[in-house]
């Protein structure tokens, strides 16, 4: 623990994002059952469990090339709409990682901020779509303002996580615009995105284990 | 659940294991999970790929052999396979002549297929995509992901791939595609709910007394729930939606398709195609070609859909020409 994130963090909170993924699949896949087609939460641990193998494979690299094979990883064993949109999460945030050892908090928000900016280029989703957007979007600028106010990085995460939390719950009311759910019409209002729940679980996870 | 399935984790790798014995013309790359047809890649044609999540057999798979498919990519049921999948198949049916995507319209398949057409452009492939989207119960596409590819995507294949067989190049097989694409329309109903085999009960509850007006092929729920309703008013749901979406009247005739959602016997399927050409000779439209038949599927969902496209004569010589696939074959 620390103010700075290097590999074996991020590598921390990699295995706890895969346990949260893991422990939640049953619940994700509920959700996606109710407004998609039943299968987040099989798809996002498949992706995950490849990511720890991963990791226990080749656990001392930058944190730019770990970002890198997280990213790689997930677009080729996830599939769906969720491999393209986390693989390019991560991809960006190792771009954005660049020839670092350790991220600072500063640094750290902006490899998040670039991940949020790839995601959106991906899908083409903005607030409010119900997607996972809305738990990202919230999330990374409740991250930058608390550092702003001079928060350390473990308090701005947990603001983050908050943030991402409240993000995820407002999708609820959501009339879905974006991904498979919008072929329900009005029918997807009343029910929480899936994507947006899986994003919760990934801010929630790094709060619990950086900074 | 009650399935032939051994475990859930391997359905669909052995369902490949499956085909590849039980069609030996066929050649499966069961580390991509990719059905090649034997000789690919066919020098100087232009190769044409598709893929999709299963679950929708004979859809895609199915429809790899001469006069169709080149190549089809499986993913997990009802998921998009990966761009490492496309990749390897964009690569294995290039015969030099350029290698054209059939996309249906799901987010998830339009972004792993954008990615692998990068990816296969900086290994220096020719790629162009064309993208199906005919479902008409999706009805705002300015605030949706828009309409999704369904029963059209089946039609294209076989006649994009007539296209392909008599040597156009990948610009010109494009276009048959995107002319096919504009020209169809399709809408779909479920008695049932499917159930995906990872998650071991029906994606959606629909009453003994009620069924789903609008569904995809994902067992995503329809647009409405109506009461159970004899076929013939059923085919009206159906057909008529279509006929207000484009003007099927007048021209060369349209080709009519009633498909089967994978647990809907040919008995009833017949019996609706009765329906929907009597609704369409009411309605002055002339049928010219038929099919009919469970094609493109949602794992045991009970329902059907129907299809229209709009014939020319182009259209109806590069359908009528031959075909050797699993799913489809004639002339050949």
């Amino acid at each position: 623990m620390g103010e700075t994130v290097g590999s074996a963090a991020l590598g921390r909170w990699l295995r706890a994002f895969a346990d949260a993924v893991s422990e939640n699949a049953d619940e994700l896949t509920a959700l996606d059952s109710a407004i998609g087609d039943a299968d987040h939460g099989a798809n996002m641990r498949r992706g995950m469990n490849a990511v720890v193998a991963k990791l226990d494979a080749a656990p001392d690299v930058a944190p730019a090339a770990l970002l890198k094979t997280v990213g790689m990883t997930l677009v080729s064993t996830v599939g769906g709409a969720s491999g393209p949109l986390y693989g390019t999460l991560f991809l960006r945030m190792g771009t954005s990682a660049g020839d670092r050892a350790e991220l600072d908090a500063q640094a750290f928000a902006a490899a998040l901020r670039a991940g949020l900016n790839g995601v959106v280029a991906r899908g083409k989703a903005v607030l409010g779509d119900k997607t996972m957007v809305d738990a990202l979007t919230p999330a990374v600028d409740a991250l930058d303002a608390a550092l702003t106010d001079g928060a350390g990085l473990s308090d701005a995460l947990h603001a983050a996580a908050t943030a991402a939390d409240r993000g995820s719950d407002a999708t609820i009311p959501l009339v879905a615009r974006k991904g498979r759910a919008s072929y329900l019409g009005a029918r997807s209002a009343g029910h929480r995105d899936p994507g947006a729940t899986s994003t919760a679980l990934l801010v929630n996870t790094a709060a619990a284990s950086l900074g | 659940m009650k399935k032939l399935i051994n475990d859930t984790a391997d359905v669909v790798t052995e369902a490949l294991r499956g085909v590849e014995l039980a069609h030996p013309q066929l050649r499966v790359d069961h580390q991509n999970k990719i059905v090649f047809r034997g000789d690919a890649p066919v020098r100087g044609k232009v190769g044409l790929i598709s893929g999709g999540g299963s679950g929708h057999e004979p859809l895609h798979g199915g429809f790899v052999g001469p006069g169709m498919l080149d190549a089809a990519c499986a993913g997990e049921v009802f998921t998009s396979p990966v761009p490492d999948q496309m990749l390897a198949a964009t690569q294995g049916v290039d015969g030099g002549a350029g290698v054209l995507h059939i996309v249906k319209n799901y987010t998830g398949d339009v972004m792993n297929f954008e990615m692998a057409a990068e990816l296969a452009a900086a290994e220096g492939v020719e790629v162009e995509a064309v993208v199906t989207d005919d479902d008409v119960a999706v009805q705002d596409s300015l605030y949706t992901a828009g309409r999704r590819g369904v029963g059209v995507t089946v039609l294209l294949e076989k006649i994009v791939g007539a296209a392909a067989d008599e040597g156009r190049d990948l610009k010109a097989v494009a276009e048959v595609a995107r002319k096919v694409d504009a020209n169809g329309r399709s809408m779909g109903m479920a008695l049932t709910s499917c159930t995906v085999p990872a998650a071991g009960k029906p994606t959606f509850d629909l009453p003994d007394d009620q069924m789903e007006i609008g569904i995809g092929i994902h067992g995503e729920p329809g647009r409405r729930r109506v009461p159970l309703a004899p076929a013939r008013e059923v085919a009206e749901m159906l057909v008529e939606p279509i006929l207000k979406d484009l003007d099927f009247t007048g021209g060369d005739g349209v080709l009519a398709f009633v498909n089967g959602m994978g647990a809907t016997p040919l008995l009833e399927l017949y019996l609706m195609y009765g329906e929907v050409a009597a609704i369409l000779r009411k309605a002055g439209v002339r049928v010219v070609r038929s099919l009919v038949g469970p094609y493109i599927t949602s794992l045991d969902m009970a329902g059907c859909s129907v299809t229209l496209l709009k014939m020319d004569d182009e259209l109806v010589h590069l359908w009528d020409a031959p075909v050797n696939t699993p799913g489809l074959r004639w002339g050949a």
